[in-house]
C-alpha cells in the first residue's frame, strides 16, 4: 500500500512575518523557510504506519518553487521514500494544488492521502478537502489519531467538545492536526542518506494544470499594536476601570 | 541516564561552526585537497541563523578565496560610499577631522556593508558547491579526545527532556570522527572552552578580553536612505573609563544597520549594554536616520578584543582554532571578518598539507599566520586596544591617533591586558545607578520585544543549556555585592531576580538565549557555564543581519 503526503515550504514557524512595506504581501526574501508543522506530522505518521508494516511506500510531494526540494529532503530525512516536485513559479492556491494531487493521484494511485490540516502562511485549510471532492473519496479531517484495520481507516478526529471517530473506506484522504503525533527529528545519517533518495521534478503546466491564482489579494495589514498596560494599587481600582473604561462589566 | 549507544561517522577534517572562519576553511580545503571529506556543523537551524555583524567588511580575503566572487553574486552590494566618526556629548556631536590620517585603520574606501548572514548562507552554497557536507541544526555538544589527540566531536543529543532523561523522541548524538577538527565557533565557544583547558593553550598570552554587540535592523523610509553611509560614534553615553561605541550603516534596500559595542571589561556592575544601545538612539546624530522607520530584526554576540597578545597557541594534535574562536578580530578596525576567513584560509592550508604528510598536529598554521598580511594587520593594531583599556576613551583616542600618525603601528612596546573581564567590576555599593530612559516604543524598546524579533525558540522540554557551577555562589557574591549583574547585561532578559524583597533567587529563562555567551564570559567568578542547548536551537536571524 502507498502513502501519498503533500507538504509545502512556508516562513519559519519561529519567524515574525513582516508585511512587505508596499503593504503586497509577506517579506519571504532571506527569511528563514521550512515545512509547514501539520505537514511534518502526516509526514511522520506515514512513516509510522510504513514502519508498522501497514504501508509500503510513503511518497512526499511539494508544489512551488525549486527551493521546496529542501522540504522534499527533510521529509525524506525523516523517512519518505521518494519525492515529486511539481515546478510553478505562481504561490500555488489550494484549489490549483489539489488539482494537481489529484493528477499525480492518478498517476500513483495510493491508498491513502496525508495532509496536513492546513498550512501555518494562509490558514486556507482547504486542499485535503477540495481533493476529496475531486476525487470522490472519503474523508477523515483533524486525525488525532489513525488506525489501519481491515482495508478500512478508522480516524479519530477533533471536534467540538470531544473526538468524533470515522471509518472509512480506502483510498481515502487524511488531514493530521496537532495533537497526532510529535514527529521525530531526523537523525544525520538520515540526512545524509535523504540526498541519495530519488527526486522526480515536473512542471506542473505538463500535468495540463492551470495555476493561475484565482484569488486576489487587497492588501495585507499587520495586527494593531497591542497598547502597554498599566499597573493598578487596589482591586477597587481594576474595578472601576473594567466598568468605566473598558466597559466589560 | 545510561551512556547511550552513539553512531559514528568518519572524515578526513570536521569544522564546528559555519561562520566566516568555517566555511572559508573548508571551501580552501575542497580547493587544496578535493578529495578530502569535509564535514561542517553548525548549531542555528540554518547557515547564518546564529550570524550577528555590523557589518562592514574588507572583500581582501574573498578576493583571495574566490577570486570571482563578483561573477558567482556574492551579496557584497553596498560598498562603503561616505565616513563618518563622531564623538558625542550629551546632546551634540564632533566629527573627528582628517579621520583617514588620524584613524587610518577606519577608512572604509572598498569596503561593503553587508548582512554577514547573507554572505554566510552565499559562502555555504560555494562550499556545497564544492562538495563540503554541511548540516545546520546540529550542536557540537563534547570534544572527542583520544591517546591525547582530538579525534572528533560529538553532536547533541535531541529530545532529552527538561529532567535530562530521554523523551519520545530522544535521537542520540552521533560521534563525527575526523582527523583533523576545526573549531570555528566564534567568540567563547563552548568546544574551544574545552580544548583550550585541555591543552592549556593559553598559557603565557595575556587574557583574552571581549566586548558586546548588540544590533537591531531597521527598515526606513527611501528619501532617507544614503546607502554606503557609515557613521560610528565615541563618547556619550559610556564614561572615560568603559570602552565602545556606536555604529549605523545604510545598506541594502532601504536597510539600516544599527548597533553598539561596549567592551566586557567595564566596571560598573548598573551599567546596561542594553540600556545604553537604546539611548543612543535618542541622540540627535542618530535619531535623525531612524526616525520614520521601523525595526525588523534584533540580535546580540560578544566578540574577542584581545588581539594578538591574547591569542592562544592556535593548534593541538588533531585540529586548530580558527576565526574568533581562537581571537582573530581586529578591533581598531572593528572588523573580524576577513582576518577570520584568512585564518581558516591559513588552517586549511596546513591541514592540507598534514592530511598529506600524515602528521598529527596541523602546527604549520602558526608559521603561516605569522608570515601573512593577518599578523602584520594584527601586530600594527596590537597597542590600541589595551591603550584604552589603560588610559580611558580619551587617552586612548589620542593614543590611537599618535600611533597611527608618528608610530605607524611600529612601537617598540607592547601593552598588556592585566585583568579577565570577569574581573573588573566594583561593587554595587561603590557605583553610581545610571537612569535609563523607559523604552518609547518607536525608537526604543525594552528587551522581551528585542528578543522576539531574534525569532529565538528552544524547544521546551529541555535541560537548562545555562548552569551554575556552584549555585549558592550566586547569593553570596551576585546579589550580596553585585546586585545581580547578570540581569542587566544580558541583552536577552535570561536572567531574573524573583522574589527581590523576601529570599531573592535567580531565575534563568534559558529559551531567551540569544546564544551572545557574555554570561560565560561577565559572571564575577565565571560561575556561569554556557553549553549548546539542543541543536537548531536559539535565534532564528533573518537576512539583514
Amino acid at each position: 500500500m502507498k502513502i501519498l503526503v503533500p507538504v509545502k515550504r512556508v516562513v519559519d514557524y519561529n519567524i515574525k512575518p513582516r508585511v512587505k512595506a508596499d503593504g503586497s504581501g509577506v517579506e519571504t526574501a532571506g527569511v528563514k523557510m521550512s515545512m509547514n508543522p501539520f505537514d511534518e506530522i502526516a509526514v511522520e505518521e506515514a512513516v509510522r504506519l510504513r514502519e508498522k508494516g501497514a504501508a509500503s511506500e510513503v511518497v512526499v510531494v511539494s508544489v512551488g518553487v525549486q527551493q521546496a526540494q529542501d522540504t522534499l529532503r527533510t521529509a525524506m530525512a525523516m523517512g519518505a521514500d521518494r519525492a515529486i516536485l511539481v515546478l510553478s513559479d505562481e504561490s500555488p492556491e489550494p484549489l490549483a494544488v489539489a488539482k494537481v494531487l489529484k493528477k499525480l493521484v492518478e498517476k500513483e494511485e495510493p491508498s491513502l492521502v496525508i495532509l496536513g490540516k492546513q498550512a501555518i502562511d494562509d490558514d486556507m485549510n482547504a486542499t485535503g478537502q477540495m481533493l476529496a471532492g475531486f476525487l470522490g473519496w472519503g474523508q477523515g479531517t483533524f486525525a488525532s489519531k489513525v488506525e489501519l484495520v481491515d482495508g478500512r481507516a478508522r480516524v479519530s478526529r477533533e471536534v467540538d467538545g470531544g473526538t468524533e471517530e470515522v471509518s472509512l473506506a480506502l483510498p481515502a484522504i487524511i488531514t493530521a492536526d496537532l495533537r497526532l503525533n510529535e514527529p521525530r527529528y531526523a537523525s544525520l545519517p538520515n540526512i545524509m542518506k535523504a540526498k541519495k533518495k530519488p527526486l522526480e521534478t515536473v512542471q506542473a503546466a505538463d500535468l495540463g494544470v492551470d495555476m493561475t491564482p484565482r484569488l486576489t489579494v487587497v492588501s495585507v495589514a499587520e495586527p494593531a499594536e497591542r497598547k502597554a498596560g498599566i499597573k493598578l494599587d487596589s482591586v477597587a481600582e481594576l474595578v472601576e476601570k473594567l466598568r468605566n473604561e473598558a466597559k466589560v462589566i | 541516564m545510561s551512556e547511550p549507544v552513539r553512531e559514528s561517522m568518519e572524515f578526513d577534517v570536521v569544522i564546528v561552526g559555519g561562520g566566516p572562519a568555517g566555511l572559508a576553511a573548508a571551501i580552501r580545503l575542497r580547493q587544496l585537497s578535493p578529495d578530502a571529506s569535509v564535514c561542517l556543523i553548525e548549531k542555528g537551524s540554518e547557515i547564518g541563523a546564529h550570524i550577528v555583524s555590523g557589518a562592514v567588511i574588507e572583500p581582501r580575503s574573498l578576493t583571495e578565496l574566490l577570486p570571482d566572487w563578483r561573477e558567482r553574486g556574492a551579496p557584497l552590494k553596498t560598498p562603503v560610499t561616505a565616513e563618518d566618526m563622531l564623538y558625542l556629548t550629551r546632546t551634540g556631536s564632533v566629527r573627528v577631522p582628517m579621520l583617514d590620517r588620524v584613524m587610518p585603520h577606519m577608512a572604509n574606501h572598498g569596503n561593503y556593508v553587508v548582512s554577514l548572514g547573507e554572505v554566510c548562507r552565499w559562502l555555504a552554497a560555494q562550499a556545497e558547491e564544492l562538495g563540503v557536507e554541511i548540516y545546520p541544526g546540529f550542536a557540537g555538544a563534547d570534544v572527542l579526545i583520544e591517546d591525547n589527540r582530538v579525534v572528533g566531536v560529538v553532536t547533541g543529543d535531541m529530545g532529552v527532556g527538561r529532567d535530562g532523561e530521554p523523551g519520545p523522541n530522544y535521537q542520540p548524538g552521533m560521534e563525527l570522527r575526523a582527523r583533523y577538527t576545526l573549531f570555528g565557533e566564534g567568540c567563547r565557544g563552548s568546544l574551544t572552552k574545552k580544548v583550550m583547558a585541555h591543552y592549556d593553550l593559553r598559557r603565557g598570552v595575556d587574557p583574552q578580553t571581549y566586548g558586546l554587540g548588540i544590533k537591531e535592523v531597521w527598515e526606513i523610509p527611501a528619501e532617507k536612505h544614503r546607502p554606503g553611509l557609515v557613521q560610528h560614534s565615541f563618547g556619550w553615553p559610556l564614561d572615560n573609563n568603559t570602552y565602545g561605541g556606536a555604529w549605523l550603516y545604510h545598506f541594502g534596500e532601504n536597510l539600516v544597520s544599527y548597533g553598539f559595542v561596549i567592551g566586557l571589561d567595564y566596571a560598573n556592575p548598573w551599567l546596561s549594554p542594553f540600556d545604553e544601545m537604546q539611548r543612543v538612539k535618542l541622540h540627535p546624530a542618530f535619531r535623525k536616520h531612524l526616525e520614520g522607520g521601523r525595526r525588523i530584526a534584533y540580535g546580540a554576540r560578544a566578540l574577542s578584543e584581545g588581539g594578538l597578545q591574547s591569542l592562544p597557541r592556535l593548534t593541538f594534535p588533531g585540529g586548530a582554532l580558527i576565526g574568533d574562536s581562537a581571537g582573530f578580530l581586529n578591533v581598531p578596525k572593528i572588523k573580524g571578518t576577513h582576518t577570520a576567513m584568512k585564518s581558516g584560509m591559513l588552517a586549511a592550508e596546513a591541514v592540507a598539507e598534514a592530511l598529506k604528510a600524515d602528521r598529527p598536529e596541523p602546527a604549520a598554521f602558526t608559521d603561516k599566520v605569522r608570515r601573512s598580511w593577518l599578523w602584520q594587520e594584527l601586530r600594527a593594531a596590537r597597542n590600541i586596544r589595551p591603550a584604552f583599556a589603560r588610559f580611558g576613551a580619551r587617552g586612548g583616542a589620542v593614543y590611537a591617533a599618535l600611533d597611527a600618525m608618528l608610530l605607524r603601528g611600529r612601537a617598540p612596546w607592547t601593552l598588556h591586558f592585566q585583568h579577565k573581564d570577569n574581573e573588573t567590576l566594583k561593587p554595587a555599593s561603590v557605583c553610581e545607578k545610571p537612569a535609563y530612559p523607559k523604552p518609547d516604543g518607536t525608537l526604543t524598546f525594552d528587551r522581551l520585544s528585542s528578543v522576539f524579533l531574534s525569532a529565538t525558540n528552544h524547544e521546551e522540554d529541555q535541560p537548562v543549556h545555562l548552569r551554575l557551577r556552584n549555585p549558592s555562589l550566586w547569593k553570596t557574591v551576585n546579589w550580596d555585592v553585585f546586585h545581580a549583574p547578570e540581569a542587566r547585561y544580558c541583552p536577552a532578559g535570561v536572567y531574573e531576580v524573583a522574589d527581590e524583597d523576601t529570599a531573592p533567587r535567580l531565575q534563568i529563562n534559558a529559551q531567551n538565549c540569544v546564544h551572545c555567551k557574555t554570561c560565560d564570559i561577565k559572571d564575577p567568578t565565571q560561575n556561569i557555564d554556557w553549553t549548546t542547548p539542543e541543536g537548531g536551537g536559539g535565534p532564528n536571524y533573518p537576512a539583514g543581519m
